[in-house]
């Protein structure tokens, strides 16, 4: 609902940049996108200590999924933003601008997060190793972040700087609807995975406990850690 | 460069919403194709704990 009024009112309350036009609109996704993405990594890092600290796979559940759809939502960075680059700029791409560069690498650095986990395959060290990305690519986000703005922009505008990116009153309110919605479209889409695979697991699990007792007595001792580890 | 006119401009806007929207709804879908196999899976062990509760014991 809060993703349909910010849609609301960018296109029908929001006034049209000065600068730029209509294509400004694309703002309104692209950035909520980016900061929601991101905000994800660092609290990726932050469950990758907490699953360190208690040696609950719980935890490192929840950093797989919270990076899993900071993923998703890099994706929709990089599509809007080279749409947007093309429309303003008149290139999709711009090598030598850093915040779009750094961007990359971040996405980049997180899509490796899938093969590392994939290629570990006792659960307990793949959980471990996973936790101990989630916090270093975790760390770097920020430290990337503050690197960017150190840095002179060529093209690319600043929005959270002191002065909110000089956004009148309208905009202001229609981004921050909007970061909201896509904030709580971002923790409706974790619960929703979390969710799904905590049911596979257990379904699983049944289906062990049923086939277990099938089994002649002698067989049927095995105990319950051979049932597979929590999915990825 | 300068503003591009509303009607080149709205291709772009329209590209960039649409997009997200693809990327939502692809999610979206897996997501329930995900959730028709659990359903599937629900039933079959439903079958199966019936069998055994019917069976000799």
């Amino acid at each position: 609902m809060l993703l349909t009024t910010a849609i609301a009112l960018v296109f029908f309350y929001a006034p049209n940049d000065a600068d730029q036009g209509f294509v400004q609109k694309i703002f309104y996704v692209h950035v909520p996108l980016a900061i929601v993405a991101l905000i994800g990594f660092v609290a990726a890092g932050v469950m990758g200590v907490m699953h360190l600290r208690t040696r609950d796979d719980r935890w490192d559940q929840r950093s797989y999924v919270a990076i899993h759809m900071g993923v998703i939502f890099g994706v929709g960075v990089l599509a809007t933003g080279a749409i947007w680059a093309r429309a303003s700029w008149g290139k999709w791409w711009v090598w030598d601008e850093p915040t779009l560069v750094s961007f990359l690498i971040v996405f980049l650095l997180y899509v490796t997060y899938y093969p590392l986990r994939y290629s570990i395959e006792d659960p307990q060290r793949r959980a471990r190793y996973a936790s101990v990305f989630a916090i270093t690519a975790g760390a770097f986000v920020p430290i990337n972040f503050i690197a960017v703005r150190l840095a002179e922009s060529l093209v690319h505008p600043r929005v959270l700087n002191q002065t909110a990116g000089d956004m009148p009153g309208e905009m202001r309110l229609t981004f921050l609807v909007a970061l909201a919605g896509m904030a709580l479209l971002y923790i409706a889409l974790v619960k929703l995975e979390l969710t799904s695979k905590h049911a596979r697991y257990e379904l699983r699990r049944l289906r062990r406990l049923l086939e277990e007792e099938d089994r002649p007595s002698g067989a049927a001792a095995q105990p319950i850690a051979t049932v597979p580890a929590k999915p990825n | 460069m300068p503003a591009l006119p509303l009607d080149e401009a709205g291709k772009y806007v329209a590209g960039a919403y649409g997009v997200f929207v693809a990327l939502i709804l692809v999610y979206v879908s897996i997501m329930a194709a995900r959730l028709q196999r659990i359903e599937r899976e629900v039933q079959n062990l439903t079958e199966l704990a019936e069998r055994k509760l019917k069976g000799p014991r």
